[in-house]
């Protein structure tokens, strides 16, 4: 293509396309999508989403940036894989929806209530405490995720189970002082310190709401 | 069979499809020797089993008479029949072909009469018809078969209906001693007219063609339309044999798609547009047609047949590949499920009979190409020098209608001639 096509092409590429393209993992796959449908057929989930992965794909293209990342839809995705094996140009899309999550999050912009959202953020606090993932602590918290009343409902019916991985040496109750962990965990801060902030300076070109 | 004289000067072509057709009789009538090699028993290949032809709607038989006369009034032009190109030796203005002919049991002697058809017992799937019903151990494939003459099946040789079969003969047609034959042939030039298959439809696991009999493809519809085809022309569906009125079509079933045939298959789109008019033929106002599509490509001058069918209330377009279709046991209804991408809205829909828009694949193995010869990664043969004096014509270069697949088969004769004209000026 001649220099004169090329600025033009980039003249009408809009700038949430390219942002997605160089933020989103697998992102710059979003153009080859030809909009035929068949991930969104596909999704076992599909009745639930607001935005089906193809019209999540139209949209970016057509610089709908806010409805995009305040999105749930790709929160709704459980990583099944079917739409990837059905999709007739192989787009990764499971992994295009985990990035999105991913990125809308980086930026604050991911929706606070989708239980999805929540999960991860439980797990995620969990896991950087001692580089390890604190089996009772997770549980205990995700029943308590959305209420003290609730939490102790789930707690007493999963006393059973519960009490049963006690007695089969699958979960010790002293996790619930400290807990396993790695051998450095100062190390391991550091290295999410050194992570944070590169990711902090990338999110920064785009700022958070522009 | 091996009276056949072939020379450096001979254009040797490989297929008796219309492609071939095409390239063997125009150069045959500009005094050219000709020898055209098919596999089948019979020249015409799949326009055959074709109802009828877009954008005219006429049938391919009348074109195909026209054919039939021009070749047995041609006196440079030797077709043979059940044989197979399974080498080919040599360079441009010199090749041997290695040719292996398969058994028909039945010489020249017949007459067509079918007494032996009668007297034969054993039935097998009718491949013409894609094996929607059976045919007898001898048989001709069909009734305007060119040669006319009946077929052996060689799964009833060495049985009771073998000898019954040559019993009814009154013609002394039936030769039971006919043995598989390998011959040479010498040829300047090689045009190469393999044709192209229907995708195998089963292996689109979603759309349930394994499973789901109501699921059928477009070359099926075409042989269901036939009046001497296995439903006798009636539009009706596998499962019970209740009129399909509320019939369906799901392109690119196999075409652009990473996952099956990478390239768009060309025909497929015009393919349904003309079958949705089938549907309006036989059921009038009481057929509904629903083409689900990506996009349609009818190009150039297709685009007025695209929108003669679009004005058709009874048929509705839907901008959307189906996910996956279903079936409803109690009815045997396929029920096609998706997202349009027009107000992203999720359909179920029933419908009597789901027709698979299949794609077309090089009827060749491409992994297995008997001859040394350029192929892209689709199996479709690119033009190359490196091919010397072997040039593709029709659907063995690029999915093809019937009218560029003979365009493209006279450019390869003319090519072809070149050729053999070369060598005739140094040969002298």
């Amino acid at each position: 293509m001649s220099d004169m096509n090329v600025a033009m092409v980039e003249r009408y590429r809009n700038n949430f396309l390219k942002e997605v393209e160089h933020n989103v993992e697998e992102g710059d796959w979003v153009k080859m999508c030809m909009q035929c449908g068949v991930c969104s057929g596909s999704c076992p989930l599909g009745p639930y989403w607001d935005h089906p992965p193809q019209e999540l794909f139209m949209m970016i293209r057509a610089g709908k940036r806010e409805e995009v990342l305040t999105s749930t839809s790709m929160w709704m995705c459980t990583s099944c894989y079917n739409c990837i094996v059905r999709c007739p140009r192989e787009l990764p899309i499971t992994h295009i929806m985990h990035g999105l999550a991913h990125y809308a999050k980086r930026l604050g912009l991911a929706p606070k209530e989708q239980p999805t959202f929540k999960f991860s953020q439980h797990f995620w606090n969990n896991l950087v405490k001692k580089g390890r993932v604190n089996e009772l602590k997770l549980g205990l918290s995700l029943y308590f995720m959305n209420g003290l009343v609730e939490g102790i409902k789930t707690s007493l019916n999963m006393a059973g189970i519960g009490l049963g991985m006690l007695k089969t040496k699958r979960m010790s109750p002293m996790e619930m002082i400290g807990g396993h962990s790695v051998k450095d965990t100062k190390g391991f801060h550091a290295m999410l310190k050194k992570a944070e902030e590169i990711e902090a300076a990338r999110v920064e070109k785009y700022g958070k709401g522009s | 069979m091996t009276d056949i004289v072939a020379t450096n000067q001979t254009i040797l072509v490989v297929g008796g499809g219309i492609s071939g057709i095409t390239a063997a009789l125009e150069a045959a009538e500009t005094g050219k020797d000709v020898v055209l090699v098919e596999k089948r028993p019979f020249i015409g290949g799949r326009i055959t089993q074709l109802y009828k032809y877009f954008p005219k709607l006429c049938f391919p038989t009348c074109g195909l008479e026209i054919n039939q006369r021009r070749m047995k009034a041609n006196a440079n032009l030797s077709i043979v029949t059940m044989a197979e190109v399974t080498d080919i030796a040599g360079s441009t203005g010199d090749y041997t072909a290695i040719i292996k002919i398969s058994p028909r049991y039945v010489n020249e002697n017949c007459t067509g009469c079918g007494a032996c058809a009668d007297a034969v017992e054993a039935e097998f799937d009718n491949e013409f018809n894609y094996d929607m019903d059976k045919r007898k151990g001898a048989y001709l494939p069909y009734n305007m078969a060119h040669p006319q003459r009946y077929v052996l099946d060689p799964r009833v040789i060495g049985t009771a209906d073998a000898d019954k079969a040559k019993e009814a003969c009154k013609y002394g047609a039936i030769d039971l001693d006919m043995q598989e034959e390998t011959i040479e042939l010498k040829a300047g030039a090689v045009v190469w007219a393999t044709g192209w298959r229907p995708y195998d439809a089963g292996k689109i696991q979603p759309y349930g063609y394994d499973r789901i009999d109501n699921v059928i493809t477009s070359v099926e519809l075409e042989r269901m339309m036939d009046p001497f085809g296995p439903t006798g022309g009636k539009l009706v569906r596998p499962s019970d044999g209740k009129e399909a009125k509320n019939v369906a079509f799901i392109q690119c079933a196999g075409s652009r798609d990473r996952n099956h045939l990478r390239h768009c298959s060309r025909i497929c789109c015009m393919a349904s547009l003309k079958q949705s008019t089938y549907i309006r033929e036989k059921y009038s106002d009481d057929g509904q047609v629903t083409i689900y599509y990506i996009d349609i490509r009818a190009i150039d001058r297709f685009e007025d047949f695209y929108k003669k069918v679009q004005d058709d209330p009874k048929v509705k377009f839907v901008k959307s590949k189906v996910a996956k279709i279903e079936e409803d046991k109690a009815s045997g209804n396929p029920v096609c499920h998706g997202v349009d991408t027009e107000g992203y809205n999720r359909y179920a829909e029933a419908h009597d009979l789901v027709v698979l828009a299949v794609g077309m694949e090089p009827s060749v193995d491409k992994d297995n190409f008997p001859v040394d010869i350029v192929i892209n990664q689709d199996g479709f043969i690119e033009p190359d020098d490196a091919n010397g004096g072997i040039f593709a014509a029709g659907s063995a270069s690029d999915a093809l209608d019937v009218n560029r697949a003979v365009q493209h088969a006279t450019a390869s004769a003319l090519r072809a001639i070149q050729i053999v004209n070369r060598v005739a000026g140094t040969e002298g």
